[in-house]
């Protein structure tokens, strides 16, 4: 700058913007705030708010019975909710000691892995959308549509899935539901080929995520990173290999891991876990295949005091209606414990902090939330980076609203 | 490399503490004990520096009421992990609801910021050195901390709420 352009004391230091970013700019995809402060458009501090859509979960899951806890772990990562309804059901497994059968186990897993990839899909074609590039999120999203159709045939919904029962799932999968499996192991593989030739190597997107939002190993680890951001920064953690849940030390895959930790890492982390979910279904699904007779109409454990009785026994079956009726309000008994059980959910470890004292409901209950835990990172996150960079940053950190609040 | 064993924590912790922890116990494995509050920092830097333990990850940090217990009502439980190890252990200290200060590990786990703001902003405990504590989910208006027993939940069964909108 010449020297002949004087400027006021202090202008320098004020000419800053203000922007609020969120809590409902579309950009932001749920309901937090972020306010930055702007140099043009770099940023110069972020503070981010959340609990707009608190909602109470750990306080109302003390006067409910297991069974009606379940539809509140739906509301936590919503894009996969599945994972969270297992999550809760191996939990009360583990309190309640009971054994699954492997057939189970397996059903389970392709279920999970379907709900992983379901939820990948979703972020990294929205990283997509937000730097720019729509089409590969309508092609994708075809196939979003057809795991939900998986899920319908399995428990009659789709977003909010309340899929499963302590012990298995509430019918055994029909026909229908291993066509569509099938449909989606055929057709998926050529979808996600495409959509990685979209943008794997695409020069706007590599200059857009390389060296966005980076975060090394370490930062990653004090900041209690999990799932695909903790792996993008290089750190080979997975629930599913260090405490195998629902038999996954049957299956082998591969934990792919970044090194920078940034965008484009974190973009090419989930990619690859969306081929190594492709993969273990396919295990998972030749495994059930190879079940013969009796063994093949396994859908749950014999567990009769948890596991609720079919809708037609109840209506004809005395014991059926009794022990639903047990079952429903809270009346089985529930051992006192206290146990940490976690998941490898889609953007993370989600774990369940549970402590019973032998009461119908959960003494105390607390979600272990993922995203929850590393938005707290967001600021250091983007500090210095441009405005646009917060954008793509937040959507390729996965943040869901839903699991944020509680 | 030999597995790290419970026992193994337990025996270190004990010869650099000495007899100062109680309610030793492994539910569903995991080992679980409590210490005097005014250590929690000491304990948890001991967990985290010393090469043989190296409990470098707080998985979960968060507190239960128990209004039973007189004088130590709060509980503000640490959830640790050795990943190397792949080790878990579970780390309590309890508290007094009249004067709930605890330590805050925001200097050792940068994660341990939002978690604390959580058990504040549910249970009242006032983490000492902490950046930020201000509440995170809830308003900022708030006079009370919802998650402490004495708070019920609302009577299902009440008929005086004639509330044309939710039906009830």
């Amino acid at each position: 700058m010449s020297e002949d352009i004087l400027l006021p004391e202090g202008a320098g230091e004020k000419q800053t913007t203000i922007l609020n970013l969120g809590p409902t700019h579309p950009a932001t995809h749920g309901v937090f705030q972020n306010i930055l402060e702007l140099d043009g458009e770099r940023i110069l501090k972020a503070t981010s708010t959340v609990g707009y859509i608190h909602r109470a979960f750990e306080k109302i899951a003390e006067r409910r019975p297991l069974y009606q806890i379940t539809p509140l772990t739906d509301r936590l990562n919503y894009c996969s909710s599945p994972i969270n309804n297992m999550g809760w059901h191996l939990t009360c497994e583990k309190l309640l000691g009971v054994q699954t059968p492997k057939r189970v186990d397996y059903l389970r897993v392709i279920i999970m892995e379907l709900a992983r990839i379901a939820d990948h899909l979703i972020c990294n074609s929205i990283v997509g959308v937000d730097s720019g590039a729509y089409s590969g999120f309508l092609y994708l999203m075809q196939y979003r549509e057809l795991i939900y159709e998986i899920y319908e045939e399995v428990c009659g919904s789709r977003l909010t899935t309340n899929i499963g029962r302590i012990g298995g799932f509430e019918r055994n999968f029909t026909n229908t539901a291993f066509e569509k499996l099938e449909k989606f192991l055929k057709e998926y593989p050529a979808q996600l080929t495409e959509f990685e030739k979209l943008f794997k190597r695409n020069r706007i997107f590599m200059e857009r995520t390389i060296g966005c939002g980076p975060i090394s190993a370490e930062r990653a680890l004090n900041y209690g990173f999990t799932g695909p951001n903790l792996r993008a920064a290089g750190v080979d953690y997975d629930v599913r290999v260090h405490a195998p849940y629902s038999s996954y030390q049957d299956f082998d895959f591969i934990i792919p891991v970044g090194t920078t930790g940034d965008c484009y890492d974190r973009f090419l982390v989930r990619q690859q876990e969306m081929w190594q979910s492709l993969s273990i279904i396919t295990q998972a699904y030749k495994k059930v295949q190879e079940f013969k007779g009796q063994e093949a109409e396994v859908y749950h454990a014999d567990t009769p005091a948890y596991y609720l009785p079919e809708k037609k026994d109840v209506y004809t079956k005395m014991e059926a209606l009794i022990w639903h009726f047990k079952i429903i309000m809270g009346e089985t008994a529930i051992p006192p414990g206290e146990l940490y059980h976690s998941v490898e959910g889609a953007n993370g470890e989600l774990g369940f902090y549970l402590i019973s004292d032998g009461g119908r409901t959960p003494y105390r209950l607390h979600f272990r939330r993922p995203c929850f835990i590393y938005y707290q990172a967001f600021p250091e996150l983007v500090e210095g980076g441009l405005l646009s960079d917060a954008i793509i940053t937040m959507s390729s950190l996965n943040l869901i609203a839903g699991e944020l609040d509680a | 490399m030999s597995q790290l064993t419970n026992e193994q924590i337990r025996v270190a912790l004990i010869d650099q503490f000495g007899d100062i922890f109680t309610e030793w116990s492994e539910p569903f494995g995991m080992l679980t004990f409590a210490a005097p509050k005014d250590l929690n920092l000491k304990v948890l830097q001991f967990l985290y520096d010393q090469e043989s333990l190296s409990f470098r990850f707080m998985t979960d940090l968060q507190a239960v009421h128990y209004p039973d217990r007189t004088g130590e009502e709060l509980c503000v439980v640490y959830h640790l992990h050795n990943l190397r190890d792949n080790v878990r252990i579970r780390f309590k200290v309890y508290t007094d609801i009249q004067k709930p200060d605890v330590f805050s590990a925001t200097a050792l786990f940068a994660t341990a910021n939002f978690m604390e703001r959580e058990t504040y902003d549910f249970f009242g405990v006032n983490f000492v050195g902490h950046p930020n504590l201000i509440r995170v989910l809830n308003v900022d208006e708030m006079d009370y901390f919802p998650l402490r027993k004495e708070f019920p939940l609302e009577d299902q069964t009440r008929v005086d709420k004639d509330d044309e909108m939710f039906g009830r």
